[in-house]
């Protein structure tokens, strides 16, 4: 493994925004054209270190090494272990496909995809996927850090300036804010956990390998892993911080949704993870009870309100909360079923609810509406979504023979280890989510199609469909083959238990 | 070919005849009758050979002629089905045949084989005669029936049905036959089922038929589970009977309320199973309570009430207790034969009493064959078994011939009315007959014999000498009730059939259509006259021994032979002039006075014995529907469709979406944007207010945002220092 | 030959499906070779199936055929696939009931590709159910049948399909939500999904002990009725069967056809193969309630059917009824288990299970004949139909009397089996389903008559309306149920011996 795979994979998208930046501004398709090789390259690439990890070996591995601040122990530290590798997979497919949905294009009377300056937007777009896989390979805490507001500052710009007129400014600004006080949190235990680091081993050195190695005194690690891990976590909608999310989803437009639900709310749980659990494991002991109470009332609550959405961004977005709840109830069992839940649910879900808002924008870039009961019909004109809208929707209820099934069964069985009353209270979502599922799928795509939609709809695009199918694929695969991932996912959680003293 | 072998061929043609028919020839009316009769002529030459071959076996109740084979795997044991040919079952294989191949042959006639098609005729309604235009000038002729293969399908299963019941040496087989036939005369019955009166009643003999069949299953499920067999034989071993007798049928119940049900409490167990096929009986054969379908089932066409009531499905009842009468024996309380004497006996006057008021010429019938079958269930009560199947072979005879005469009358009445077109004359209302004698001498005289059987005409007819029987056992063993009951029962029944023959027959014509009532053809008459034959010969073969002058003349054979199927053979009584007088003078006295009161009665207004009362038979359809028919439909349609399913069970699952739907707006509303929302907004104002007021001025929004890190970074700084000022001591 | 001998379960479970992704590339719009596709595949199956009969050794106790294939390695599951004599005789009834419904489904016009396909998927989850060997794999195959059933339902259904298909949907889901727990909690114990092993492990826990802080029994008891509600639900059980009278009511005919056919089935086939051999003593224990239940079954589904005006409904609750007497028998066994009137009862709950497919399947196709014919199921706007369709009015007086379990034919069997089992162990019960078997009769007749009999209804006599006779496509689909059921009630021994040796060495 020579080649630096990981340093390119992150980089590409970098280098893609500057040359799209560079281009002339009425360059529309070209800025698309080098959007889409610099997708397909990252993706090819992380399928590359996907399929080139040694599962047997596992630990962390393409490890590359660069010192960046060596004053302050500051390093471009790369390396995935089984945890990072499906995210970095799933990074590049969600950037891909945001790609071909976003592609949109003028001569068309419908105004799908992005028309308005597509060239910055895909700019920050890949600023974005920078900071993302930056944080999935990150091995040093402060680069991760750093790519960590690096992800978060252009969905600022992203929501503020493309998103739904009505809600953006609003949106933005509160993500933004959540986001930052989260991060500022766990700012401060980090260089606290970096300068205590130095205190004990007299380096200077941002090196998690060996913060993990060296580890943290019992009382350090309770007082400062609720800061570090919510704060992470505050990304990954955990409650009760979730509230910036789903506006967020529905003011975004829609590539900035998928990657937002798709990949930058994996990016807070896999950072609190990563930093929260991996590095103060002995508090992760402690305050686990803590975690689960907020996982397990994210799950039923966010099911609840899903319910009753009748905005259908809304509803998808208050999903994400409650199966985002589902993953860091995998954590908060801190026990292989657990983890290993966690880790497939952290894909299946990023995967799943892409293709919800690829659909949704979908549909309202030809309707206008995301008023469910308005909506109706939409399998006539476009069947095509509907079949992967359905298959995500199945995901999504924990059908078996999808991921999501292969997913959340693991979490239920680890939390049954810990704590059965939660499994059995939390797994009313299933059903509550299978019948809002249900119930909106039948209503969106198969109720009669109001008169005033009538014949402005338009089938979706051959880039939609490639979408669609390539993000449906996943679902299944992993969902009739789980030994497509989990053996993967298996090695990372390894890892985790061999710091958690072997559980 | 062996008996066995045979005897497992005789149930096959009919019902190959009726698959064939079904699937093949139903359009070809001769093939179908082809096929349906030359069927019943196989199962009966089958049935005589095998007859034969059973005179001729000794102590044919010891080794009967039996095989079996295995049809369902129970465990590890096989539940076996097989033939049996014992003396009951021979003696009533034997006026089966021969009743079933009458009814076939003469159903050809009955239908209107060879008339032309009428014109106006629909399927699902009686034919209603055709204009042919003959030398000259129309005139109208009896059109034959649109639905002539399907009768001939039908009835061929009906035969099947029999025959199974007769041959087989299982309860359970038995009870296959059994439902058949009562698939048959549902069919049969709503034969013409554009009628509503056929159409209820087919549905109603179906259902009242079926509350006795329930019963009886229940009945054999009891036996199977306590003996582990429901083969005869196996049965009725001696030690088993006399466990079963001596077991108690509800000892928890005995225990715990000896005083609340000390007639339930009674039962033994072998009672208790006997009744169970009991009630069965009262169901096929009509016994009172269940006794209401019957005279209804005249709705069917004539064949089929001659079929039904005469020679099969009643007699089908009978013979089932007649075959169960060890079990029944068994029982050492005797509740239950007594039960049974008194159901019989009660059935057979208050029937009677019926039949009195009665003027539709089949319905008469009807009543009278219930009134019948009620002195076999009394005979069996009183533990008079031979004298049951006399009765019960005899009155197959004679009541076949009766039915099928009838049917012969109603259809020369119904030449007559197609001859005046007056189609609002009723051709089986005896009011409108009379003087039918000359009309038609052939069936006049053979009704007569029928008549005189029924009503026990002393000495020549067989119905004499099986019912003097009867009342000679309920005599002989001091049954005086019984005794009583019955020899009243039998002088109403010679009463009514005096009457009906003297309102059919005798006097002169009463209307147009009796004046041009015709003779009927050779198909229908030829069975009369050969049933005839029976209702007078067959009685010969069971005259007692010890009967004055006759009684050494010919040796009292069925008392043997049938005698011999039990396992202790029941010795012949001693003779004794007072039941012989009893029933000379009832039949006599009931002839007599029957003709005295309708020689002369010409319309129902001069018929003193129309009361209301006995003409709605007691009211009981009334208060069957009152009771039962109505309770059902508010139970199914209210209560458990409308209050249960619908309005309880659903409501209650109905409450759940609108549940989650409350639940799901009451978080959001009050938790997810009062407490959670608003206290994010609340921070966010501060901060844009923070935002705005440091540079005064609202700029871009990346200075914005960079106002943001800034304000972080001093917020961080401050707050590494405060750590490190007071907790650096933790690390 | 040698690889689908080694083979063979796997190869019937997955080809419809593979057969469903297949015909994605099928041309659009040529419906009649969409559906003779669909109609062949589906016998691949059947013909199968027929030689898993052949080679099916009856007297060898345990499972045959065995197929062990990697899953979930992590949590412990495989695809393990195994038949007895019981999972056989469903994977023959299935195997043969899909081919029937799809060649019943030819009249369907709308969508034909995604309909058959759904079809075939549907068959792979059915399939999946009766081989499973692993408790998961079971679960997996137990939720995905219900997806294509639901869109059948919700996509070519009549009027009222919305509310019937969600009503399916969320109810059977919401009653294997235990089921799934359940399952859970089991592997979270053991590790290992793999029944026979749990089998003797679940078993063989001592009783005293405890169990996620719970005493064992405790936990035993909520798990029975975990598994038992989700199985009731789906069997149904009164006071579950709510869903069924919509769900049948509003599915297209095919659809059913399947449904009454063999999606009841697995609920029954989940007590035999789950609770029976998991739950000895709560079987035991609660025989008496699930009896009670049964009995209300059989007795309140016969009223119910009795109470209907729509000849579908009607069927539907006859299927209530019927389904009753196979809860029934397992009741008793579960009370009497090993005992020689125990098995006499589950080789009757198990044959009428298969005989039920049969006869209820007829029905359901014959209502949906008549549908079609006159866009009606009102029973008051039939009438005197029979002679307009003698042939119709034949077949559908023998399906009824099959269902009516009339002697000779397949019903009354399997009836007599059950009640003759149970009437030793549950006299009560048994006593008073007989009088359901009355009210069987009531609502057979009531059907018959209001279609056939009665005054003939003269909109249906001529012109446009004319009732035209059963086509010989519908027959083909009828002659092989017909044929079964009048041999069933013949000859039952062929299929009843299998059954029973299963029966004997199972419990």
């Amino acid at each position: 493994m020579n080649f630096p795979f990981l340093s390119v994979i992150t980089f590409t998208p970098l280098v893609a925004a500057l040359l799209i930046l560079l281009l002339p501004a009425q360059r529309k398709n070209e800025a698309r054209a080098v959007a889409l090789g610099a997708a397909v390259i990252a993706l090819l690439l992380s399928f590359c270190v996907y399929f080139n990890y040694d599962q047997a070996a596992g630990g962390y591995q393409f490890i590359e090494k660069y010192n960046w601040l060596p004053a302050l122990g500051i390093s471009l530290y790369f390396g995935v272990d089984g945890m990072s590798t499906p995210l970095v997979l799933l990074t590049g497919v969600v950037m891909f496909t945001g790609v071909l949905i976003s592609w949109g294009d003028d001569d068309k009377r419908v105004m799908a995809g992005i028309q308005d300056r597509p060239r910055e937007f895909f700019a920050f777009l890949f600023i974005l996927a920078w900071g993302v896989f930056g944080v999935f390979v990150s091995l040093d805490l402060f680069m991760l850090f750093f790519f960590y507001e690096i992800a978060v500052f252009p969905m600022y710009l992203l929501i503020a300036i493309w998103g739904w007129v009505v809600t953006r400014e609003y949106a933005a600004m509160k993500l933004t804010l959540y986001l930052f006080l989260g991060s500022v949190i766990s700012l401060v235990g980090v260089l606290i956990m970096y300068w205590v680091q130095y205190q004990n081993t007299g380096v200077l050195s941002f090196d998690m390998l060996e913060m993990e190695k060296a580890g943290f005194s019992q009382t350090f690690q309770n007082i400062w892993f609720l800061p570090v891990f919510l704060g992470f976590a505050v990304l990954g909608g955990i409650w009760p911080f979730h509230n910036w999310s789903p506006d967020g989803h529905v003011a975004a437009p829609t590539a900035v949704s998928m990657f937002h639900a798709g990949v930058l709310m994996k990016l807070g749980a896999f950072a609190a993870l990563r930093v929260g659990i991996m590095l103060l494991p002995q508090g992760a002991v402690t305050w686990k009870w803590l975690i689960m109470f907020f996982a397990a009332v994210a799950v039923v609550y966010g099911a609840y309100i899903a319910f009753v959405q009748t905005d259908f961004k809304y509803m998808v977005g208050f999903s994400s909360v409650s199966h985002m709840g589902l993953v860091m109830l995998g954590f908060s069992t801190l026990n292989r079923e657990g983890l290993l839940g966690s880790g497939l649910q952290m894909f299946s879900h990023g995967v799943m609810t892409a293709l919800f808002f690829a659909v949704v924008g979908m549909i309202y870039d030809r309707a206008h509406t995301r008023q469910i009961p308005e909506l109706g019909g939409m399998n006539k004109v476009m069947s095509f979504a509907a079949i992967g809208f359905i298959i995500g929707g199945l995901v999504s209820m924990g059908m078996p023979g999808f991921s999501g099934f292969v997913a959340e069964f693991p979490i239920f069985l680890g939390v049954w280890r810990e704590q059965w009353l939660v499994a059995v209270i939390s797994s009313i979502s299933i059903v509550i989510t299978a019948a809002y599922i249900m119930r909106n799928i039948r209503q969106v795509f198969f109720s009669d199609l109001p008169e005033k939609l009538d014949g402005h709809l338009t089938d979706v695009t051959v880039l939609d469909k490639v979408a669609i199918t390539t993000l449906c694929l996943f679902m299944i695969l992993i969902g009739l083959f789980p030994g497509f991932m989990v053996p993967m996912v298996e090695t990372g959680v390894e890892n985790i238990l061999r710091l958690l003293g072997g559980t | 070919m062996t008996t066995e072998t045979l005897i497992w061929l005789i149930p096959l043609p009919p019902v190959l005849a009726f698959f064939l028919i079904v699937l093949f020839t139903n359009k070809n009316k001769a093939l179908s009758h082809t096929l349906a009769v030359g069927a019943a002529f196989l199962s009966w030459l089958g049935s005589m050979i095998v007859f034969v071959r059973a005179l001729g076996v000794e102590h044919l109740g010891e080794h009967p002629f039996e095989s079996s084979l295995n049809w369902l795997p129970t465990g590890d044991t096989w539940f076996r089905i097989g033939v049996l040919v014992d003396p009951l079952s021979a003696a009533v294989l034997f006026f089966v045949a021969w009743t079933v191949l009458m009814i076939f042959i003469y159903s050809v006639g009955y239908h209107n084989y060879g008339q032309p098609e009428g014109d106006q005729d629909v399927k699902g309604l009686p034919p209603r005669g055709a204009i042919v235009n003959a030398h000259g000038h129309k005139h109208a002729v009896p059109s034959v029936e649109p639905m002539y293969s399907r009768f001939f399908a039908f009835i061929g299963l009906f035969a099947f049905g029999m025959y199974v019941l007769v041959l087989s040496d299982n309860l359970l087989t038995l009870f296959v036959g059994w439902e058949i036939m009562g698939l048959c005369s549902y069919l049969l019955i709503g034969f013409w089922y554009a009628k509503k009166s056929a159409r209820d009643a087919a549905v109603k003999a179906f259902m009242t038929t079926r509350v006795g069949d329930v019963f009886m299953l229940l009945g054999i499920a009891w036996l199977y589970s306590y003996t582990g067999t429901l083969n005869f034989r196996e049965i009725f071993q001696p030690e088993l009977l006399e466990r079963m007798g001596n077991a108690m049928a509800f000892p928890e119940l005995a225990m715990r309320w000896p005083a609340l049900f000390p007639f339930i409490s009674s039962f033994s167990i072998a009672g208790a199973i006997a009744l169970l096929l009991f009630v069965g009986t009262v169901g096929k054969s009509a016994q009172f309570p269940l006794h209401v379908w019957l005279p209804d089932a005249m709705e069917g066409p004539t064949p089929v009430s001659a079929m039904i009531h005469a020679a099969t499905m009643v007699s089908a009842g009978v013979y089932a207790v007649v075959r169960m009468f060890p079990l029944l024996e068994a029982d050492v309380t005797g509740t239950s034969m007594a039960v049974v004497a008194f159901i019989g006996a009660f059935t057979a006057i208050f029937a009677a009493t019926i039949a009195v008021a009665q003027n539709d010429i089949k319905r008469v019938l009807a009543y009278s064959t219930i009134s019948q079958l009620g002195f076999m269930i009394a005979a069996l009560g009183i533990g008079a078994y031979v004298a049951a199947v006399f009765h019960l072979i005899t009155h197959a005879f004679f009541k076949a011939l009766l039915f099928l005469g009838s049917g012969s009358v109603i259809h020369g009445m119904e030449h007559g009315v197609l001859h005046t077109g007056n189609h609002h004359v009723d051709a089986q209302d005896m009011f409108n007959m009379g003087g039918l004698r000359r009309k038609m001498p052939i069936t006049f005289w053979t009704f007569l014999i029928g008549g005189f059987a029924l009503s026990g005409f002393p000495l020549i007819t067989a119905g004499f000498w099986s019912k003097d029987e009867i009342l000679a056992e309920a005599f002989g063993h001091g049954h005086w009730w019984v005794f009583i009951t019955l020899a009243v029962a039998a002088f109403l029944t010679a009463f009514y059939t005096m009457r009906q023959i003297t309102l059919t027959f005798l006097g002169e014509p009463r209307t147009k259509e009796a004046e041009h009532a015709q003779e009927t053809p050779w198909t229908m008459t030829v069975p009369l006259v050969i049933l005839a034959f029976f209702a007078v010969a067959y009685g010969w073969i069971g005259v007692p021994t010890g009967f004055p002058v006759l009684g050494g003349l010919l040796p009292n054979w069925l008392h043997e032979f049938v005698g011999g199927t039990l396992a202790e053979h029941p010795e012949a009584l001693a003779f004794n002039w007072i039941p012989l007088g009893t029933s000379l003078f009832v039949a006599l006295g009931g002839l007599y006075f029957g003709w005295l009161t309708y020689r002369n009665v010409n319309s129902p207004a001069e018929d003193r014995l129309q009361i209301p009362l006995l003409k709605n038979k007691y009211y009981f359809d009334e208060i069957y529907d009152r009771l039962f028919v109505k309770p059902a439909y508010w139970f199914a349609e209210t209560f458990v469709y409308k209050w249960m399913d619908q309005g309880l069970i659903d409501s209650i699952l109905h409450l759940f979406g609108p549940l989650t739907d409350k639940i799901g707006s009451f978080i959001r509303k009050y938790i997810d944007l009062l407490i959670l929302n608003d206290a994010g907004d609340g921070s966010y104002k501060a901060t844009w207010w923070f935002g705005r007021n440091l540079r005064g001025v609202q700029t871009g929004r990346i200075q914005q945002y960079l106002m943001f890190a800034l304000a972080i970074f001093m917020l961080v700084g401050a707050a590494l220092y405060f750590y490190f000022r007071y907790f650096r001591l933790v690390a | 030959m040698n690889f689908i001998d080694t083979h063979l379960l796997s190869l019937t479970l997955f080809l419809p499906s593979i057969a469903a992704i297949f015909m994605l590339l099928l041309p659009n719009g040529n419906d009649k070779l969409t559906r003779w596709f669909a109609f062949g595949v589906s016998l691949i199956p059947f013909l199968l199936s027929l030689v898993m009969w052949s080679r099916f050794d009856p007297g060898q106790p345990g499972f045959q055929f065995e197929e062990s294939y990697v899953w979930y390695e992590a949590i412990g599951s495989s695809l393990h696939l195994g038949v007895d004599g019981l999972s056989l005789t469903m994977v023959l009834l299935t195997t043969l009931l899909t081919p029937l419904a799809i060649l019943a489904s030819f009249s369907i016009t709308d969508r034909v590709k995604p309909y058959m396909m759904l079809f075939l998927l549907l068959e792979t989850g059915m399939l999946g159910v009766f081989m499973a060997l692993d408790l998961l794999i079971f679960f997996v195959f137990w939720e995905v049948g219900l997806v294509p059933m639901y869109f059948l339902i919700n996509q070519w259904g009549s009027a009222n399909r919305n509310y019937a298909s969600l009503k399916f949907l969320i109810y059977t889901m919401g009653g294997s939500l235990g089921l799934l727990l359940a399952i859970q909690m089991l592997g979270v114990l053991f590790g290992t999904y793999d029944l026979l092993t749990l089998y003797q492990r679940w078993n063989s826990l001592v009783p005293g002990s405890l169990l996620l802080g719970l005493p064992v029994q405790t936990v035993k008891t909520i798990a029975f009725w975990a598994f038992a509600i989700a199985f009731t639900i789906k069997v149904p059980v009164w006071p579950f069967h709510t869903w069924l009278p919509d769900a049948h009511t509003e599915a297209p005919t095919a659809g059913s056809m399947i449904l009454a056919g063999v999606l009841l089935k697995l609920g029954a086939y989940g007590f035999l193969r789950l609770i029976l051999p998991l739950y000895p003593f709560e079987a035991r224990v609660f025989a008496g309630a699930l009896a009670l239940l049964a009995t209300a079954a059989i007795v309140f589904g016969a009223f119910g059917a009795y109470a209907q005006t729509d000849f579908k409904r009607l069927v539907a609750y006859s299927s209530v009824n019927h389904m009753g007497f196979v809860v029934l028998g397992i009741a008793a066994a579960g009370l009497a288990a090993g005992t020689a009137d125990a098995n006499i009862a589950l080789n009757g709950a198990i044959l009428q299970m298969f005989n039920h497919g049969l006869s209820a399947a007829g029905m359901f196709f014959l209502v949906g004949v008549i549908y079609e014919r006159t866009h009606t199921r009102n029973l008051n706007e039939f009438g005197g139909l029979f002679p307009l369709v003698p042939v119709y009015g034949g077949i559908l007086i023998f399906t009824s009397m099959a269902s009516l379990g009339l002697p000779g034919l397949n019903g009354f069997i399997s009836e007599f089996l059950v009640v003759r089992g149970a009437f030793p162990i549950l006299t009560v019960y048994t006593a008073i389903s007989m009088l359901g078997l009355l009210f069987t009769g009531a609502y057979i007749l009531k059907g018959i008559t209001k279609v056939l009999h009665g005054p003939l209804n003269e909109h249906w006599a001529h012109g446009e309306h004319k009732l035209t006779e059963i086509s010989t496509r519908e027959i083909l689909v009828m002659a092989p149920l017909m044929a079964l059921i009048l041999w069933n009630g013949i000859w039952p021994a062929w299929i009843l011996n299998v059954i029973n040796k299963a029966v004997v060495m199972l419990f």
